[in-house]
């Protein structure tokens, strides 16, 4: 990786966790409600767009950028858990388990369909 | 929509961002690994991540909203050194090459330890704060 590629891998998750702050900010906002639909969306969008990076003529360091630098820093693994946590500290455990199952088989889903439709 | 979102904290959680993504695709550029093997680089920084993001999680529970530490370590770095979409990735990888049981491994090992580093970090805040007073 070049110097120039490690800055961009730099500016491209500095960004991508503004802008995973901001989405989910105003998504929780409209959605008022406990589970966090936020950072579920904020999650699928970048399973949709790695699909689509992988599946795409994107290689080398540009792929890095892109999938590593931009999208791996768009979603999150840390704050998804740690919002599972406080549903079941609310004693939501259905919510909790939901969070789990819906992230994990729409990721997947969407990792596939980004993949099928990357040109 | 920035009236409600401060610069300082736009500005934390950019700086972050970029701490917790070079370490993050630093170390997958240091350890490559084929499809078909354990994706040690991406289990490490999530597993790390949680722990980090309990231990926070329970630091900050009794401080007033506003602090810059919290958006700097928490939405920035913890959540940028942790990754959703390329453990995702991995796992559609997997199952495109067979590695049906390899995938379903990653997956609720990265899931069973996720949670309990995120329970550990919790605890030894506790425990350090118990042991400070």
């Amino acid at each position: 990786m070049s110097l120039t590629g490690w800055v961009l891998i730099g500016a491209a998750g500095g960004l991508a966790a503004v802008f995973r702050y901001l989405l989910d900010a105003e998504i929780a906002r409209l959605a008022n409600s406990p589970f966090p639909i936020g950072i579920l969306a904020v999650n699928l969008t970048g399973a949709l767009l790695v699909g689509l990076a992988a599946g795409s003529t994107l290689s080398g360091q540009t792929l890095t950028i892109v999938a590593g630098g931009l999208i791996g820093s768009f979603t999150t693994f840390s704050t998804w858990i740690l919002d599972t946590h406080k549903l079941a500290l609310l004693d939501q455990m259905r919510l909790a388990w939901l969070n789990i199952a819906v992230s994990t088989v729409a990721g997947l889903a969407a990792v596939v369909l980004g993949h099928a439709i990357a040109v | 929509m920035l009236e409600r979102h401060p610069i300082q904290k736009l500005t934390a959680i950019f700086t972050g961002g970029a701490v917790g993504a070079l370490i993050r695709v630093g170390l997958s550029e240091s350890f490559p690994h084929s499809v078909a093997a354990w994706p040690w680089p991406t289990f490490v920084v999530n597993i790390t991540g949680a722990f980090l993001i309990g231990y926070l999680f329970a630091a900050f529970r009794d401080r007033p909203p506003g602090q810059i530490h919290h958006p700097f370590l928490a939405i920035g770095i913890c959540g940028t050194l942790t990754t959703f979409s390329t453990m995702q990735l991995e796992l559609f990888n997997m199952l495109e090459m067979g590695e049906t049981a390899l995938a379903g491994l990653y997956l609720t090992a990265s899931l069973l330890i996720g949670y309990f580093a995120l329970r550990l970090g919790i605890a030894v805040e506790t425990l350090r704060r118990g042991t400070s007073n």
